[in-house]
């Protein structure tokens, strides 16, 4: 009988102070920032440029953040930040991450035996990896382990690949990647690209990997003006303005290949 | 002999020198050389020549890209087939020129010689070692004429030499004291007169009692110093040599010259003799080519630009097939996966492992032993630090001195459950220095 008063006493009194505390010192929480973090995709990615999701909501509440930085929130999304906070929205493009490389173990050349750490920098700095392409994929999944979506696979023969329905372009794995491999690019451009990154000549290139961009210029001269663009002696999409699907055909290397 | 102090942890290794008595035998010109422009810590040598032009032994190919950089210079003479790029050791492909030997070896005009050395102004002398393309011969390439720079508010009153060649199989720099002690000497003075230093001491580990005795014995009444110190690994490290030849400790992220000490390879003095007394700028070094498959090592006086393929070819080619190859020295040196890799200024030796002699094994988890603690010479905890590291605590890691890393593999070597801590701090160190950059990037903007 003692405990159970003992112990619905303490509980009345308890509750009475805790509710006395939140009446004359609780800090009223923004219904705003409230508002805005529902609206979050709450990957805490870092996307944004900020600390996390509800850091941004913070920032956009204060006015230090404007609506549509994060690369992850749907437009429908951004158009109610937008209302809720009162300003004209801005949407940037959605983004989405392309891995530039075909040099997968049937393509690349493999030069050496790596059995060091296994994380792509690590292994670039121990004479730049095993495959002889210094500017492909080196096929450790940094990336991987860098995306909070879970929308980077690593293929068993050494090469990231991208699952578009996942990506949600928050860049993680273009900050991951030591190579510069992968490129983020407007998601609704994102039909065709070339999968090879070596700015190398054609005689160095073919050497290290059967898939690279030799440089031939097929591409560029089958499309309209501006849609391809060559770097040098390699092809790169000119995302703006980019070429209809079927420039494919004209790739004697098949590196330039749909969007898997 | 002396009484010394002895630096904290090193470890003892198997030395390995299979080609101390191998006298130095001089390569024979090369139909092709590839000099990269970048050979050096710093940004890379502008080229100065265009693809067909006659260059001749000793032309600038490159001059100084920058204040940390240094100027290249032609092998041989012939013509710039290319300019083009090559691999280079760590992996990456390096600016390099082609040159194309005409067979001649034709000189180019020598640079004006100090006849009188010791009465030219140490400013001279600097320039000098600068226009010569002077590096750092004993493996980091560090330009020699900026560590000739010390920062103001500091002085230096020692000179050391590091005679040290503590990596295991490599004896490059044991030979040319055998070879050239006098060189050696005189380049040692003119430090001296660019420092205005009087005290010149030069360090060999006592592995070398032969080399140790040549350079007393001509070293004696030239007012320098020779001390051999006990053997132990990483002696050769500037730090190290530093607190075991003056007791002198350098504060962590401190240069030598903080403590007044400057300390410079034997090899390099030799080229800094050469650059003063003779104008000959830096295009040839010795390197060790060495390893249980090659089947006759030795010291080899290559130019700059001749691929290891072509020194391997003049030792006599290999037995078995390596399954190892390693730029520099077993323990601080480069892997590489191919032999078209141009001997480079600071190619001190390149070293061929047969496969019962390579350890091949999966790291396992860190069992808290503190071995490595016990062995760093930077008295870190390597262990901890690279736990740190494999879970991105990067900035953890800086805080704990990672910074302080001098690579020298003494961690790995003791580690018993086979972890890869010099490749953990490699890569803190790579992120640390990628992240200043970008802070002083964004700080310029």
């Amino acid at each position: 009988m003692i405990d159970i008063v003992m112990m619905t006493g303490t509980g009345i009194l308890l509750g009475l102070a805790i509710g006395l505390v939140v009446r004359y010192f609780g800090v009223p929480e923004d219904p705003l920032v409230e508002s805005l973090n529902e609206l979050m995709p709450g990957a805490n990615c870092g996307g944004c440029g900020l600390a996390g999701c509800s850091d941004y909501a913070n920032a956009m509440a204060t006015g230090r953040a404007k609506p549509g930085l994060c690369p992850v929130m749907s437009a429908e999304a951004v158009a109610k930040c937008c209302e809720l906070l009162g300003v004209e929205s801005d949407t940037s493009e959605p983004k989405i991450a392309v891995v530039c490389c075909s040099g997968d173990d049937n393509h690349a050349a493999k030069q050496a035996f790596y059995n060091g750490v296994n994380d792509c920098l690590n292994a670039m700095l121990v004479a730049g990896g095993a495959k002889g392409c210094t500017y492909g994929c080196l096929g450790l999944g940094s990336c991987a382990r860098a995306c909070p979506f879970g929308a980077i696979e690593m293929l068993p023969n050494h090469l990231a690949k991208i699952h578009a329905d996942l990506c949600t372009g928050c860049g993680k794995c273009y900050m991951a990647c030591p190579r510069n491999v992968i490129k983020l690019v407007p998601r609704s451009a994102a039909k065709v690209h070339v999968y090879c990154n070596s700015p190398e000549k054609a005689t160095v290139k073919k050497n290290v990997c059967k898939a690279a961009c030799i440089g031939c210029r097929k591409c560029a001269r089958t499309a309209e003006e501006g849609q391809i663009v060559m770097n040098g002696f390699l092809a790169s999409i000119n995302y703006d303005n980019p070429p209809a699907e079927e420039i494919v055909e004209t790739c004697p290397t098949k590196c330039l290949r749909k969007a898997e | 002999m002396n009484k010394q102090i002895k630096f904290y942890g090193g470890v003892k290794l198997d030395e390995g020198k299979m080609t101390s008595n191998e006298p130095i035998i001089t390569a024979p010109l090369e139909p092709l050389y590839t000099v990269p422009l970048q050979q050096h810590i710093g940004a890379p040598a502008k080229a100065v020549v265009q693809k067909g032009d006659k260059v001749l032994r000793g032309q600038l190919l490159g001059e100084a890209g920058s204040f940390v950089s240094a100027p290249v210079h032609s092998p041989t003479s012939g013509t710039v087939k290319e300019l083009s790029s090559c691999l280079g050791p760590a992996g990456a492909q390096l600016p390099a020129i082609v040159i194309e030997s005409d067979g001649e070896d034709t000189a180019a005009e020598p640079m004006p010689v100090f006849a009188n050395w010791q009465e030219a102004s140490p400013d001279d002398l600097k320039a000098r070692v600068a226009q010569a393309g002077i590096v750092g011969m004993g493996g980091a390439a560090f330009p020699t004429a900026v560590k000739l720079t010390p920062p103001p508010n500091v002085t230096i009153d020692t000179v050391i030499l590091n005679g040290v060649e503590c990596e295991p199989c490599l004896t490059a720099d044991h030979r040319l004291m055998l070879e050239h002690p006098e060189t050696i000497i005189t380049g040692a003075k003119i430090i001296a007169r660019i420092l205005g230093v009087k005290q010149i001491i030069i360090a060999i580990e006592m592995n070398k009692p032969d080399a140790l005795e040549m350079m007393t014995k001509k070293a004696e009444g030239t007012g320098v110093e020779v001390v051999g110190l006990r053997v132990l690994y990483p002696q050769g490290a500037e730090k190290q040599l530093i607190y075991t030849v003056t007791g002198r400790k350098v504060p962590s992220g401190k240069l030598p010259a903080h403590v007044g000490c400057l300390v410079t390879n034997v090899a390099s003095a030799a080229a800094i003799a050469d650059a003063v007394c003779l104008g000959k700028p830096l295009y040839e070094r010795v390197t060790t080519m060495t390893g249980t498959p090659v089947v006759k090592p030795g010291n080899i006086l290559c130019r700059v630009g001749t691929p290891y393929s072509s020194a391997l070819a003049l030792c006599g080619g290999v037995k078995e097939d390596p399954l190892k190859i390693i730029s520099g020295g077993p323990m601080m040196g480069m892997s590489v996966y191919s032999l078209d890799i141009p001997i480079m200024k600071g190619t001190s030796g390149i070293l061929l492992l047969a496969a019962d002699e390579v350890s091949q094994y999966t790291p396992n988890a860190c069992l808290r032993c503190g071995r490595c603690n016990d062995a760093c010479p930077m008295e870190m905890i390597p262990g901890i630090l690279s736990s740190t590291i494999e879970f991105h605590h990067f900035s953890l890691a800086e805080r704990w001195h990672v910074m302080d890393c001098i690579e020298c593999g003494c961690c790995s070597y003791v580690c018993p459950a086979g972890r890869p801590l010099v490749q953990h701090m490699r890569r803190a160190k790579a992120v640390a220095n990628a992240t200043r950059r970008a802070a002083e990037a964004a700080s310029k903007k």
